[in-house]
């Protein structure tokens, strides 16, 4: 709805809006809150990992050993890489360095791109052995109770978390785009940083899937 | 409109600080992956979710800009982490604490699911078992 | 004589489209309106329905499971489809930015997504009512919920959806109220109806996401049987209860602070007196909110949850009774020696405090571990959520609707009507209920088609009860609709109130303001200035 500079506003600011400040700041506290209610559907599966897991101690230890600690750091790092690459990328169109920014968010994407691949062999592997949820879980070599359950759990966290990395890259290559385009720059880069908000927080949520579920010691 | 008064609250926060941030975490991450090979008992879990804490507080301050930018986002961050926490909080007081007043309620209860049953020798079948006789 | 503005949001723009892909708040707000009555009226045939089948005991107009899928249906349509919805996006959205003095939400474009969320979210409810619908009630306890052969899929994936419906609204509000006050207007300058919508909204961002979960995880369990919420399979079915009321718990909260929102602002205006005890008031919302997060476990006093932690959740539970009573005597203290008026709206409001006080005591009964082991799942239960839900939230609801009928429309209904639709609706509401107080202390269980013929009695009150209700609610719909079309202008400040809504003219022109207003009174102050009355 901002059909631009009737009364000198800029193009990006909506009508309803007195300046470009209150905009952008309403636009942060409505992504923080939309990251609020993202921990908090994490926080259903968080209570179930712990209520099961202390329910079958000994089988989720013998289970995660079944789990590739190599694949699972391996995508740690992957992550936490892509979260720096993120941060620069917002500095860099702060500085109004565009062309830094979309290479830095090329990065994001392909280092996305890379987790998602790493977690696609880790499924298929899985897939192949019968190490799969519930009813469909065929496997014989865990010892201890319920060892369907720990891959319940274990699809249900790394799979919604995929889908999160899914959306994290379209809406990376959404403000790339945009940023291509010359809609971003260092007066107004809203987009991209709320984008960044939303990658850090899926960053944020994997630092504490792999220890819990590849590295129960 | 020009100039200032676009972005609100800008700062920029030395590319030196990211990269140290970063590589913070990589070793924390290193960390991680080794204590999980020590055999510490309880607290492995406690050292994992610790380690994980640090990490999850580096990002949100720094690469999310806590630290610097307007207090109402840490207090909304912080919301949510309170609000997880008692969920967890309450969820689990009650599962760990059943039958603790009346200790005879705690029977030994078949931990293992009905589709486990078939390889052993048969105890006295039940009849729950359409829901999951397709399995093997 | 007051005129009708001659522009306004109503006739800015026409045609069908103009409505359907409005980004005003206030038209996004009547769109809310309508569907939510379009729930209601749905839900009203469903519990017209039970009460005929309950005339008698064993079978009169339907089967068992017929039964078993139309209070479910009641129950799913009422909660997710009327009553979340209700005062937040229907009248939260109309009001808001005018109370603050604002031209618009500060997301116009998500606010519309979420009212097409809630449509489709309803498509999914259609649905499963289409295709064998769901007879599990609305808390779709596991492990029926997952054996049934009734279309839970459909049901939970309508609430799934719904619930986004829900969150972006609270969203939308948070920011709103945070960024787009007006000049002038600070926080403890905000109507407490505001006040009373933001702890909405903190509550629905925070405790819908829980539901979100709850229902994907009970699909994937039916769907693809994971097992965890299935004892068959090493699952714990109580922790699907668990899941379920950290949401439904708060959630009746969303409910019902709205609606004291509401009351806060129909009791100062029509005593004409300041409100006693305006930040008591307003952070008593913010401590029902917090509060009612610590609590759900009393709906599970008798489902195998530990007994500690039953005692703790029953001590916690009447924590929620201090902010409760706190307004409840705010509220009596700004009637004292107030200018009282019994307009319509006031008689909803006077309404409100009665019937939800007795809906929030009898929660006390049961809070107490020892009661409820008793009470839980007896027609006492049903009879306290329906005190505290239609004798609170619908009533404040309607007082609302009254209220501000005349903003939305610039118009004004016929008193007369008004006043004996209330009379109707609250007599018929106090037989059907009260009865099903004493019913559920003698043992009547909740959600059977039968009963021993011991409750034929009460059960056929009850039944009688409802159908003056109905007649009630009924003269209202004509009255209200003729209203819109022939009611004689109501002029801009009808009641003489001083919330900033009422600065304006009604209906409000498409922007709420001509030019940003500031300010220059309290939304209480009248011992300061006490404003005509246009009609
Ligand atoms: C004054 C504070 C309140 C207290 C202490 C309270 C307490 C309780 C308790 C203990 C139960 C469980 C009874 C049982 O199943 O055995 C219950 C049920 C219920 N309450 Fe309340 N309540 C309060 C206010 C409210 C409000 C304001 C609402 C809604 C607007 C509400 C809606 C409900 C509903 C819907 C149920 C039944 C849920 C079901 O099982 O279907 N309550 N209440
Ligand atoms: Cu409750």
């Amino acid at each position: 709805m901002s059909s631009g500079n009737s009364n000198g506003h800029p193009a990006h600011l909506a009508h309803h809006f007195s300046d470009a400040a209150q905009q952008s700041e309403s636009a942060k506290i409505g992504m923080w809150i939309f990251l609020l209610t993202e921990i908090l559907l994490f926080a259903g599966l968080f209570v179930a990992y712990a209520v099961y897991r202390s329910a079958n101690t000994e089988m989720f230890y013998n289970a995660h050993k079944h789990l590739d600690i190599h694949l699972g750091t391996l995508n740690t790092i992957v992550l936490i890489t892509s979260s720096l690459t993120m941060a620069l990328a917002i500095r860099s169109i702060q500085l109004n360095d565009r062309k830094k920014s979309i290479k830095l968010l090329a990065a994001t994407f392909a280092l996305a791109a890379v987790f998602l691949i790493v977690k696609y062999f880790e499924y298929s592997h899985k897939f192949d052995l019968g190490q799969l949820p519930g009813k469909f879980y065929t496997y014989t070599g865990i010892e201890g109770s319920n060892p369907h359950i720990f891959f319940s759990v274990y699809f249900m966290m790394t799979g919604l978390h995929g889908i999160h990395v899914i959306a994290g890259m379209i809406a990376i290559s959404w403000v790339m785009r945009k940023t291509i385009q010359g809609k971003l720059s260092s007066e107004y880069y809203t987009p991209m940083e709320l984008t960044g908000l939303y990658w850090h927080l899926v960053d944020m949520i994997w630092i504490f899937l792999f220890p819990l579920l590849y590295l129960i010691g | 409109m020009s100039g200032h008064s676009t972005q609100e609250n800008r700062h920029i926060i030395p590319a030196r600080t990211y990269i140290a941030v970063g590589v913070g975490l990589l070793l924390l991450t290193a960390v991680t992956v080794g204590v999980s090979f020590i055999h510490l008992e309880g607290w492995n879990a406690i050292a994992a979710v610790g380690i994980a804490s640090v990490k999850a507080l580096l990002v949100a301050l720094i690469f999310m800009h806590l630290l610097y930018d307007k207090k109402i986002f840490l207090v909304i961050f912080s919301t949510a982490i309170l609000f997880l926490g008692i969920f967890l909080a309450l969820t689990m007081f009650d599962i760990l604490s059943r039958g603790e007043i009346y200790p005879e309620y705690e029977k030994t209860i078949e931990k293992n699911a009905v589709m486990y049953k078939k390889a052993e020798p048969a105890p006295a079948a039940e009849p729950v078992e359409d829901s999951t006789s397709d399995v093997q | 004589m007051n005129k009708i503005p001659e522009v306004n949001y109503l006739n800015a723009s026409r045609g069908i489209r103009s409505w359907l892909f409005t980004l005003d708040h206030k038209r996004i707000g009547l769109l809310y309106l309508f569907s939510i009555m379009a729930a209601f009226a749905l839900g009203g045939i469903f519990a017209i329905l039970i009460r005929l089948e309950l005339l008698g005991p064993g079978k009169d107009i339907m089967e068992a499971r017929t039964y078993n899928q139309i209070f479910t249906l009641h129950g799913a349509v009422m909660i997710f489809l009327f009553i979340i919805p209700s005062i937040p996006a229907a009248m939260g959205n109309f009001i808001l930015p005018q109370m603050i003095g604002a031209k618009d939400v500060a997301f116009p474009r998500l606010n519309l997504l979420s009212w097409w969320i809630y449509i489709f979210g309803a498509v999914f409810a259609v649905i499963s009512m289409s295709t064998g619908s769901v007879d599990t009630g609305w808390t779709f306890y596991t492990p029926y919920s997952t054996t049934t052969s009734t279309s839970v899929v459909a049901m939970t994936l309508g609430v799934f959806i719904l619930g986004f419906s829900s969150i972006f609204t609270g969203l939308n509000f948070i920011v709103t109220i945070h960024k787009m006050r007006a000049p002038g207007q600070t926080w403890f300058k905000l109507p407490l109806f505001v006040w009373g919508l933001y702890a909405t909204a903190i509550i629905q961002v925070l405790a819908t996401p829980v539901l979100g979960i709850t229902v994907l995880l009970l699909i994937l369990e039916r769907v693809a049987g994971i097992g965890i919420f299935d004892p068959a399979m090493g699952g714990d079915p109580v922790l699907f209860q668990h899941f379920f009321w950290f949401y439904s718990h708060p959630a009746v909260y969303i409910m019902i602070l709205p609606g004291m929102g509401i009351i806060s602002e129909l009791i100062s205006a029509f005593s004409q007196k300041r409100i006693f005890g305006y930040k008591a008031i307003a952070f008593s919302s913010l401590a029902i909110a917090f509060i009612s997060f610590l609590v759900w476990g009393h709906h599970m006093f008798v489902s195998g949850q530990s007994q500690l932690a039953s005692a703790i959740f029953s001590f916690l539970t009447f924590l929620v009774g201090i902010p409760s009573g706190i307004k409840i005597f705010n509220w009596l203290a700004t009637l004292y020696k107030g200018k009282i008026r019994f307009d319509t709206p006031m008689l909803y409001a006077l309404s409100f405090l009665f019937l939800f006080t007795i809906g929030g005591l009898t929660g006390m009964f049961l809070g107490t571990l020892a009661t409820d082991v008793h009470l839980h799942d007896t027609y006492f239960v049903v009879a306290h959520f329906h005190y505290v839900m239609v004798g609170g939230t619908v009533m404040a609801f309607f007082g609302g609707l009254h209220y501000w009928w005349p903003k939305f429309w610039g118009r004004m209904y016929n008193e007369l009507w008004a006043k004996i639709s209330i009379a109707f609706t609250f007599v018929g509401f106090n037989i059907t209920f009260l009865s099903q107080f004493v019913l559920g202390a003698k043992g009547m269980p909740r959600r059977y088609y039968s009963y021993l013929d011991k409750f034929q009695p009460l059960h056929d009150l009850s039944s009688f009860g409802s159908w003056i209700m109905a007649i009630g609610f009924f003269i209202m719909a004509v009255y209200l609709i003729h209203a819109v079309f022939k009611g004689r202008p109501a002029g801009d400040n009808p009641w003489g109130a001083l919330t900033f809504e009422w600065e304006t003219t009604s209906p409000p022109p498409k922007e709420n303001f001509i030019e940003t207003p500031t300010l220059t009174h309290g939304p209480y102050d009248y011992d300061k200035i006490v404003p005509e009355r246009t009609i």
